[in-house]
């Protein structure tokens, strides 16, 4: 991984660092009250947390602009948060209830805005990549210089659907964005023992497309390299590959004893690269804000999460009817 | 207020589990992330680690305990300011079932919504034959590649947001012809060749629906959109479902499909029954060019995933169209092709050639056959069949595909169940026989259905 640069003052205001940080913290309690309710039998399936790996989502989030669209895998909670989603929605969702952005019928994995331009959540993996540059390639198709974000993992990365995506996006020079969040372990197998050459973002060199490692617990290496990504597409030049080495704390899903790795390892993470407490550094450090200030967000954040768990309790299941409505649309 | 620190839930499947090892001790202070105990789930030893932060006051449940319930309180954990002594009456007992969540199972378990059929009645279904066009409009010789052809250029006509991309389509006009033209008349933007990768090209298919455009994707032929079908099946038929409504994915995959002459195993499937099995898609299989035509416009006007199976043998068989400035068939209507009293005979796609013929040889014996041309398979016209079935009291269907789970015995289930009354003999399914399609001219030949078959089911079924 690389290792994060302590000399350069960083280009970034003070409101903009409380913001990552805000939005950081965002995710990871609402990941965290996630993983409560999951233990107390209120949310049940799979569930996969982003804990770990929120400077990746909000660095490039800050990237987009109006218009601009994401897909990810089934590890979305981080992603659709950062992308202005109602966390009451999200975590109704969760809970398979009325409220949730699906209505209760997606869970975890499947949810979708079309408001905000977050096309899911999907189970299958690799399977979001081709639907992604399908997405960028009806904004080219428009005439217009939208940009879609495509998210995928490192055990996606080994998928044959995306080397056909890399692929068609190169010669039909697809804006898109595909950023690989590299969190080393594909469920419980580590990139060594899965992946025959360590950098994943070099394969995008074969079709031509250009990629870059970028330190994704650094909420603000993770904004400059998305910037660059996006200017990139939005100048009609075709797809970009971004390889964000991150990490994430929790196991795969809630059922992951993650007996692949060492508690020391996590720990070490924690201790040394963690995100949150990156950007908490710089804001102190640099008289940003005092511990008072950085207080009263982790208040507010509290109540936003706590907020998100009674709405997700109270909201009711779904109507029975609604086992048959959404199959197809009226022609 | 002291926090009660329950057994948590970590799996799908665990109710209960082992406290196998606290990590901490009461007077400890744990933060967020901690871990606080190991616990045994029906699967895996899991580390548990703590929400809040704060001071563990007391501990419930000693280690080595095993079958705690979830839910059950194991410690309780005091927030700065809080001491053991507001710890109140905390019992280490699981909540009681049914107070909270637990009782709505019992409500909904009588089968209003219809998925369980009532074992009454049934009841006797109208006949309904409505011509697809008015009488006397002017009819004009086409064939099922001119009309394929005239549907998608008609419907791009109309709607810029419809588009094609597929393996040939463009330059090379098609590998069986059918976009011939278009890339002409629209140009590359609207008519894309694709490279041989029919998992990508029809997932990015999928996902331009997603943006606001009206993909038609056509497949060199159905066999090879089994290295697609995870995005036909998960990506377009469920999304609409998933996202409870807010999506719909308005797309067409179309290309030949069943056997076409002598290409053998990989090259000859039929996916009827495949593609008809998933809630999400519309699925069509022509027989005629007017069918072709106007279903084919209907199909690319809907706001849904639809599965258009097309044939290669009939692409240059002409049939009459009718003129019309905009002709549509709606899909889920069944076509009466031939009216008789004697028996049955439904089919679909090229199944058609043989029960039409069948028709015609047993009114030579005085046998006067109703033909029924299913058009869609997905949604089914099952008025249409029952209520013929009601009036000729027996029924045989023909289908190229395997016979294992084939529509014929989809229909044969419905008809057990909408019309047991009303049959005087067994329904009868000709199929595909039960083999990899060989390449043999003779085994090939056997392998399919045949008009013979389709001639001894109806004699059986009539007890001739």
């Amino acid at each position: 991984m690389a290792t994060r640069k302590k000399s350069a003052k960083p280009n970034v205001s003070a409101d903009e660092l409380k913001q990552y940080y805000r939005d950081m913290l965002l995710i990871r309690r609402f990941e965290e009250k996630a993983g409560q309710l999951y233990g107390m039998g209120l949310i049940g399936g799979f569930c996969h947390l982003y804990i770990g790996q929120e400077a990746v989502v909000v660095g490039l989030e800050s990237a987009a602009e109006e218009g601009d669209k994401r897909v990810t895998t089934y590890r979305d909670h981080g992603h659709m948060l950062a992308c202005g989603m109602d966390p009451n929605g999200v975590m109704a969702e969760l809970t398979g209830r009325e409220g949730g952005y699906s209505k209760g019928k997606g869970g975890s994995m499947h949810m979708f805005s079309k408001e905000k331009d977050f096309y899911g959540g999907h189970g299958i993996v690799g399977a979001n990549v081709p639907l992604g540059a399908g997405l960028a390639l009806a904004d080219q198709y428009k005439g217009n210089d939208r940009v879609t974000f495509t998210y995928f993992g490192d055990g996606a990365a080994n998928q044959g659907q995306v080397y056909e995506t890399f692929n068609m996006a190169a010669v039909w020079k697809l804006p898109v964005v595909f950023v690989i969040e590299n969190n080393q372990y594909a469920m419980g197998t580590s990139m060594k023992r899965s992946t025959s050459t360590p950098d994943i973002h070099t394969r995008g060199e074969a079709f031509g497309i250009p990629g870059e490692a970028v330190d994704g617990m650094d909420v603000l290496a993770v904004r400059d390299a998305g910037k660059k990504a996006v200017d990139h597409c939005r100048a009609g030049k075709g797809p970009y590959i971004l390889e964000l080495m991150t990490y994430r704390y929790r196991g795969h899903s809630m059922s992951d004893p993650a007996k692949y790795r060492t508690r020391e390892e996590v720990q070490k993470m924690r201790d040394e690269k963690d995100c949150i407490e990156h950007v908490r550094d710089l804001l102190l450090s640099g008289k940003h804000a005092t511990e008072d200030d950085l207080k009263a967000i982790d208040k507010e954040i509290k109540g936003i999460v706590n907020g998100a768990a009674e709405f997700s309790k109270e909201s009711p299941e779904p109507a029975v009817d609604e086992l048959w409505t959404d199959i197809v649309r009226e022609a | 207020m002291p926090t009660e620190i329950l057994m948590p839930a970590l799996s799908p499947t665990m109710e209960e589990g082992t406290l196998a090892k606290w990590l901490v001790k009461e007077g400890d202070t744990v933060n967020s992330g901690d871990i606080m105990a190991e616990i045994e789930t029906d699967k895996a030893t899991m580390e548990f680690e703590a929400v809040d932060e704060g001071t563990i006051g007391k501990i419930l449940i000693e280690e080595g305990t095993e079958g705690v319930k979830v839910n059950t309180p194991i410690a309780v954990l005091l927030e700065e300011g809080e001491s053991a002594d507001d710890i109140g009456e905390i019992s280490a007992e699981p909540p009681e079932s049914g107070d909270d969540d637990g009782g709505e199972e019992k409500e909904d378990s009588s089968a209003e919504d219809g998925s369980a059929p009532a074992p009454s009645a049934p009841a006797k279904v109208a006949q309904n034959i409505e011509p697809d066009w008015p009488e006397g409009t002017e009819m004009k010789k086409m064939t099922v590649r001119e009309a394929l052809n005239s549907a998608m250029a008609e419907e791009m006509r109309n709607d810029d947001t419809v588009f094609i991309m597929g393996e040939e389509v463009a330059e090379y006009q098609g590998a069986y012809k059918i976009t011939q033209g278009l890339l002409d008349e629209f140009g590359a933007r609207r008519v894309i060749d694709t490279p041989i990768t029919e998992h990508g090209f029809a997932g990015i298919g999928v996902g331009a629906s997603w943006g606001g455009l009206k993909p038609i994707v056509e497949f060199m032929t159905w066999n090879f959109a089994m290295q697609a079908i995870d995005q036909i099946i998960n990506s377009a038929a469920k999304t609409l479902y998933m996202s409870g409504g807010q999506m719909g994915s308005p797309i067409v995959f179309r290309g030949p499909n069943g056997a076409a002459a002598r290409v053998a195993a990989q090259h000859s499937q039929d996916y009827a029954a495949w593609y008809s099995h998933v809630p999400g898609l519309k699925v069509i299989q022509p027989y005629t060019a007017a069918d072709a035509k106007g279903l084919l416009k209907s199909a690319i006007r809907d706001p849904n995933p639809v599965v258009f199976l097309e044939n290669e043998i009939l692409y240059g068989k002409s049939f009459e169209v009718p003129v019309l400035d905009d002709f549509t068939i709606p899909i889920g209507k069944a076509r009466v092709a031939r009216e008789g009293t004697d028996v049955t005979i439904v089919s679909f796609g090229i199944g058609m050639t043989y029960a039409m013929e069948a028709a015609e040889k047993l009114a030579e014996d005085g046998i006067e056959a109703e033909v029924i041309d299913l058009r869609s398979l997905r949604p089914l016209d099952y008025d249409t069949v029952i209520a013929s079935v009601q009036k000729t009291n027996r029924c045989v269907t023909v289908e190229e595909g395997f016979p294992v789970c084939s529509i014929g015995n989809h229909l044969s289930a419905i008809l057990m169940q909408r019309a047991f009354d009303w049959l005087d003999a067994p329904v009868i399914n000709c199929t595909g026989k039960d083999v990899p399609m060989p390449y043999a001219a003779n085994l090939e030949k056997l392998a399919l259905t045949s008009t013979a078959e389709v001639l001894d089911a109806v004699k059986q079924v009539t007890y001739r």
